[in-house]
Formats: C-alpha cells, sequence, structure tokens
C-alpha cells in the first residue's frame, strides 16, 4: 500500500467539497415548474416578469411532476408555479367537483394562494391520428366504444391520476386496455402508427402541426383545467401584485401560439416568454440574456460533479467503516446488504418525491438518494473483500500477536482494497447516471438539458447533457483505472 | 521456570475428540517434535499453546501463567508462530513482512534493519529477495521469509506447523539444516508438528507420538535411537503407534 494513492484521493475529494461549498446570497423569489412546454413558458414568464420589476429570482424549472411541485412549494422550496385547477381538485386535493371559491380556501389550508387566473383552460383531451379518425369517422371520445382493435397509450401520469384512463373508460364504457408511454414520445407513436390513441393537452401547439385531431368530449368528463399562478401565502406583497398583472392575459389561442413556437418552432421557452411580454405590453423592453451552450456545458457539469462528489463521498464515509464494523457479524452484514438492496429497488424518481417531503428541494434530496443508491455496491464490494480474505492468512495474523484492530487495518482492509476500490467505481458510475434524475428535483446538473430536451422534443437539448454525462462516465472509470494502478501491487489487481 | 506445559488439557469438537486430558512440559530451550497421522491432534496441540485453540478442559501454562483469553496479542508476540506454505501477507514485500511486528513493537529502523540482516545471514536469505513480493519467492525462499517473520521479535517459544512440508525435497534438506544452525545461534523452546518421521528425527531432541488426542510416546531421540538401532523411521513410527493401540 503506497500512502502516495491516498493522498491523491483525498485531494481529489476535498477539491470536489470545495467546489460544493458556494456563497448564498438574498433569498430570492424561487419559481418552479413542471416538466412540459407549458409549464416551462408559464414558469418563465412569470420569472422574467419579476426580474424586469427588480425582483431576484432564481428558476426550479422542470420539477417531476405534479406531487414534486406541489409539496415543493408546500415546503417553501419554491414561491410559485404554474397549475390548472383541475389538477389540484382531481389529483391533489382529490376533491372533483370543487367550484373556484372552494378551491381557493382549499389551498388556504395548505397556507397556499391562487392570486392569479392566467385566462386559458387547459383541459386533457383524447388524440387520435387524423388519418384513422377519417377512416373509423371518428369524432368524440363515445365513437371510440365501437373500436376495440385500437390501441392505447397514455402518459404515466393520465394513466394513474384520479380523473384520467380508468374514470375516462368508465364513464364512456371504453373496451381499449392502455399502457403507458412518455409524454414526449405519445404524438410520434400516433403518427407512426404505433398507437391509436394518447391524452393530450387542448393548448398543445405541437398539434396544430401535426396530423392529429382531438376528440369531443361529448360526455363533458374533463373537468375544468384552468391554468393558475399557485403561491405560498407567505409570498411578499410586491411579487404579488407583480404577478397579478398576468391575470387574463393569456387565451388558449395565444397558449397554442407560445407552445407552438417552443415545440415545433426551436425556440427556447426563456426567448418565447420574452416575446410575449413585449407583444402584450407587460414590460418595455425583454431582452433575454441567454447563457452560451459552452457556458451551460460547464456549469452543469460542474454541478453534476459536485452532486455526484458528495454523494460518493458520503457513501465512503458510511459504507465503509460501517462495512469494516459489522463484516464481525454475519448476521448484522447481511441485514445491512438486504437494507442496501431495498434501497435500490426503489425507482429513483418514488425515492426522490418520498425525499421531498422530508428534505425538500434542491440539491438536497438529490445527494441523498445518489447517496443511498452509493451505498450497496460500496458495501458489497468491502464485505465480499473482507471476506474473501484467505483465512489462514487471518489466522496466522492472529497467531503472530496482531490485535484485531492491527490484523483488519494491516491485512485484511490492505487485501480488500481491490474489491473495495471496484465497489466505489460502480458507485461513481451508477451516480453520474443516476444524477441526470436530479433535474427533478430542481438540482440542476446534465440532467437538465435532458429532461428539458426530452420535453421540448429538442434533439440537441437531449445531447447537451447525454454527451458530457457519457463523457464523465468514461473519464471516472479511467481515473478509476489509473487510481487502482497506483494504490495496488499488480499482483493484486483484479 | 518452565516456558511452556500442558495441564489435564482437553479439545473436543462436535465430531471428534481432537485432544484428550493431555498433561505435558516441553523440555526448555530444545526442539520438540511432534508427530502423528493426520487428524491424530497434533495441530490441535499447537494451536492450544498461542490461544488460537481454547481448551474445554484444563489449561495451557506459558511462562508459568495460564493463558490470559482477553488479552493474546502481548503474550503471542513472544511466541513465534510459522506454517505450512508460509502464508505471507501477499501484499506485502519479504522486508514488510518481517519488519511488520517490530514496527508494531515501535523498534526503530536501525534496530530492524539490524535484525534484518542477522536473520538474512541466518537463513542464507539475498538482499534482493527481501524486495520481492512473495508470488516472486520461490517455495523455500517464502518458507525461510516466513521463518524469519516469526523469529524476528527473538521469541521465547517458536512454535510450527509442518513448516517443510511444501517443499520439495532437495530444498527441504537445505533449510532444515539452515533451521538447525539457527536453533544453534539462537536456542529456544521450539515445538515442531510434523508427519514426517525422518524429519523430527533429523531435528527434534525431542518426540512426541499422538494418536487419537493423545501422546502415547513420549521420548528422547537420542534414547528412541538407542533402543532401536538402525530401524528405518517409518517403520519405527509404525511400531510405536502400534505399542499405543495393540
Amino acid at each position: 500500500m503506497r500512502p502516495f494513492g491516498y493522498r491523491v484521493f483525498l485531494a481529489l475529494l476535498s477539491a470536489i467539497l470545495l467546489v460544493a461549498s458556494a456563497g448564498a446570497e438574498d433569498p430570492p423569489i424561487r419559481i418552479g415548474s413542471k416538466t412540459f412546454t407549458e409549464s416551462y413558458v408559464l414558469g418563465e414568464i412569470t420569472a422574467q416578469l419579476l426580474q424586469n420589476r427588480g425582483l431576484s429570482v432564481e428558476r426550479a424549472l422542470g420539477l417531476g411532476g405534479t406531487l414534486i411541485a406541489w409539496e415543493a412549494l408546500k415546503s417553501g422550496e419554491i414561491d410559485v408555479y404554474p397549475e390548472y385547477t383541475g389538477t389540484l381538485t382531481q389529483a391533489v386535493l382529490k376533491q372533483p367537483g370543487l367550484t373556484l371559491v372552494e378551491l381557493r380556501s382549499a389551498v388556504a389550508a395548505h397556507e397556499l394562494n391562487i392570486p392569479v387566473l392566467l385566462g386559458f383552460n387547459n383541459s386533457y383531451a383524447v388524440a387520435v391520428a387524423t388519418p384513422v379518425a377519417q377512416r373509423l369517422g371518428l369524432n368524440k371520445v363515445s365513437d371510440l366504444r365501437a373500436q376495440p382493435q385500437l390501441t392505447a397509450g397514455f402518459s404515466h401520469e393520465f394513466l394513474n391520476r384520479g380523473d384520467g384512463w380508468q374514470a375516462l373508460r368508465q364513464t364512456y364504457g371504453l373496451p381499449q386496455e392502455a399502457r403507458g408511454i412518455e409524454h414526449a414520445l405519445g404524438y410520434d407513436a400516433l403518427e407512426a402508427g404505433q398507437l391509436d390513441i394518447t391524452d393530450a393537452y387542448s393548448t398543445d401547439g405541437e398539434l396544430a402541426a401535426r396530423d392529429i385531431s382531438l376528440l369531443a368530449d361529448d360526455l363533458n368528463f374533463f373537468p375544468s383545467y384552468q391554468a393558475i399562478l399557485l403561491t405560498r401565502a407567505d409570498l411578499p406583497t410586491e411579487a404579488r401584485a407583480i404577478i397579478g398583472e398576468l391575470d387574463d392575459k393569456l387565451s388558449e389561442a395565444i397558449m397554442r401560439q407560445l407552445n407552438y413556437r417552443v415545440a415545433i418552432g426551436g425556440e427556447s421557452p426563456a426567448a418565447v416568454a420574452a416575446s410575449f411580454l413585449r407583444t402584450s405590453g407587460l414590460v418595455a423592453d425583454a431582452t433575454v440574456i441567454e447563457a452560451t451552450r459552452m457556458d451551460r456545458i460547464l456549469a452543469n457539469t460542474a454541478t453534476h460533479l459536485k452532486l455526484t462528489g458528495i454523494a460518493l463521498l458520503l457513501a465512503c464515509v458510511v459504507a465503509i467503516p460501517l462495512s469494516l464494523v459489522l463484516s464481525r457479524y454475519q448476521q448484522l452484514s447481511r441485514a445491512l446488504l438486504y437494507g442496501a438492496g431495498l434501497v435500490q429497488t426503489i425507482p429513483a424518481l418514488a425515492l426522490l418525491a418520498l425525499l421531498i417531503p422530508l428534505v425538500g428541494l434542491g440539491e438536497l434530496p438529490a445527494v441523498l438518494a445518489l447517496f443511498l443508491y452509493s451505498l450497496l455496491p460500496i458495501v458489497r464490494n468491502t464485505l465480499t473483500g473482507l471476506f474473501s480474505v484467505d483465512p489462514l492468512l487471518k489466522e496466522v495474523a492472529t497467531g503472530m500477536g496482531l490485535t484485531d484492530g492491527q490484523r483488519l487495518w494491516h491485512v485484511e482492509l490492505p487485501l480488500a482494497v481491490p474489491t473495495l476500490l471496484a465497489g466505489i467505481k460502480t458507485a461513481a458510475i451508477i451516480s453520474i447516471g443516476t444524477a441526470t434524475l436530479a433535474a427533478f428535483v430542481g438540482a440542476g446538473g446534465l440532467g437538465e438539458p435532458i429532461i428539458t430536451g426530452l420535453n421540448l422534443n429538442d434533439h440537441r437539448l437531449i445531447l447537451e447533457g447525454a454527451l458530457p454525462a457519457a463523457a464523465l462516465a468514461i473519464i471516472v472509470e479511467v481515473m478509476f483505472e489509473w487510481l487502482e494502478r497506483v494504490i495496488v501491487p499488480a499482483h493484486l489487481r483484479q | 521456570m518452565i516456558s511452556l506445559a500442558l495441564d489435564a488439557a482437553s479439545k473436543r469438537y462436535p465430531d471428534t475428540v481432537a485432544l484428550d486430558t493431555v498433561s505435558l512440559e516441553f523440555p526448555e530451550g530444545r526442539i520438540t517434535a511432534v508427530i502423528g497421522p493426520s487428524g491424530c491432534g497434533k495441530s490441535t496441540l499447537l494451536r492450544l499453546c498461542n490461544g488460537l485453540v481454547r481448551p474445554d478442559k484444563g489449561q495451557v501454562l506459558a511462562f508459568g501463567e495460564p493463558l490470559r483469553y482477553d488479552n493474546l496479542a502481548p503474550l503471542r508476540r513472544r511466541i513465534g508462530y510459522a506454517v505450512q506454505g508460509s502464508a505471507l501477507f501477499p501484499h506485502m514485500s519479504a522486508r514488510d513482512n518481517i519488519s511488520l511486528l517490530p514496527r508494531l513493537e515501535g523498534w526503530t529502523p536501525e534496530a530492524i534493519e539490524a535484525r534484518i540482516r542477522e536473520l538474512m545471514a541466518l537463513s542464507h536469505l539475498a538482499p534482493e529477495q527481501l524486495e520481492r513480493y512473495p508470488h516472486q519467492l520461490s517455495g523455500g525462499q517464502q518458507q525461510r521469509v516466513g521463518l524469519c517473520r516469526a523469529l524476528v521479535l527473538r521469541p521465547d517459544l517458536l512454535l510450527l506447523d509442518e513448516p517443510f512440508g511444501a517443499i520439495d525435497p532437495i530444498t527441504r534438506r537445505d533449510i532444515q539444516h539452515q533451521f538447525l544452525e539457527l536453533h544453534r545461534a539462537e536456542p529456544r523452546t521450539t515445538v515442531l508438528v510434523t508427519h514426517d518421521m525422518p524429519e523430527a528425527l533429523k531435528l527434534a531432541d525431542h518426540i512426541l507420538v499422538m494418536a487419537t488426542g493423545r501422546v502415547v510416546h513420549s521420548a528422547s531421540r537420542d534414547d528412541l535411537l538407542a533402543q532401536h538401532p538402525g530401524e528405518e523411521p517409518g517403520a519405527l513410527l509404525e511400531r510405536l503407534l502400534r505399542g499405543a493401540n495393540p
């Protein structure tokens, strides 16, 4: 064991920590949004309006779903995000049929407010490819009743929410079975004929450019989804007054147009929001200062490294000593392995959603989730490494007069290092991949362009996150190989 | 004072009695060979001596005191221990294997260096072999390093478990010869477990023959050779074992 290797390792880790400790300033207004185009645009409009009036603003756009955004707002991680009345009554409060007045008092019980009705209704709609609709004469949802051969695929949220597919199916008596599909892929599948029915939003700009028809909701199944800004009750008065100017400023046609410009036109949500604020006369001279691509990539990569680095360091600090202590007790080691394995089976998004009520939004839940996912490979490999040390060597070490601690430090641990190192490497690479999901909780990183790109159907944006992430994984792999060469004598390498 | 003694020590495993009420004192400053067929309990007897195995009944006395099982490390450092195949630590060079214990004892680098040089001369190890990892050494060289490691702290006692078992016959003869040289240079009470009667007769001053957990014959080599002049060692061992189980 050459001490030089350890020192390099420690230096690297502390460098990562240093990057992590960034300074803090005045508490800005934090704007959230969900992960679809319209929510991004509305979030940007809100953020830019506040910025234009001189308030400091922080964006947490692209939060991974209604529940995450709602919890983030309740816990004060964000101050405002665009929402829909129907989503609140059906999916969040589970009190369908609330009037707007009742809804206002219901959210007030959560210390939240609805100060702004944006002016349009974005209802769910059932979409089919236009050629299919024409061939089968489909105009309204009840026409689907006679077409059991059609295949249905819905976004996971629509599939599972209270007012989603199951309720729609019952109301209309539909015979189709549905499977889950990523919303961003639904239209492509529809046009390619791989899918006949999917869900859509009535203000979806993309519909205009595609050969897709919406079916009329002839039984008035879908509740009203009026777009609102949902805020915390403690939002500063000044900010409340400013966002109040957005009241009734967006019609469905305007919204569809804005969505179209992002989803099809390829403009950024920020640019489209700025142009809306200008043309609607809300601001005189809104210009967007967008960071260059390289700046964005560097910033995202730095965040990504910071998140994975801290999580990995924490996991090492916890998992290695824990494994060393517990390796003496077979039963406890096994319990530790099972526990760490159990965490691994929780899907990353679910884990994040579980963590938000406990630790809020931002980097903390992301780091915690990555930390939890890193435990298993490190624990497993540390224990495997220790258990696979030749029992004869252990007995001779004891027989020579080494204490338990000396035996562990001078014999067992050095012999377990190659396996241990492989475990840390696995954890690091898993973390780099998983950390792309940090964007769902507003922690940024390379997942941000990936998720935004996926939701905006922008392949260049997806690559802007995916390529650096892949490069990072390769660099980490190479770095660990070098580290192993420095630390471990050749004949003990795996 | 007797360095090492067993007092009515018994050790039972679930399916066998490894040691059945054995009492004995090892001759001071001499090499005692413990010989017998496999499973006779000779290895258990050796491992009782440094506390790797704890007797069910009776006790082990080292330097006049019963072993204190809650804190064996200090005692074990006064008892050298080497086993078959040497069991060198593969991640350490030969030098680090030998110097581990003195480093833990807080010896100065000069003292360690002097002791290593002393042992190298006695065991015929070349300086460049010291810097090699165990896998870069021949079986015989590994065994020499293992012996040096056991002797580095100048222990009062030396326990050897078939130390020359896994080496080719020619090398074994060399090492046995060097081992005797070492013993003459630094005489200490030594217990040598072996299944090889010629080796026992060649190295040991005193022979203990074991069968099924008991010492069935105990005699000095000189007496044995005088009583059975010219007898082939293997046949002699057979006779001694038969005498125990008629």
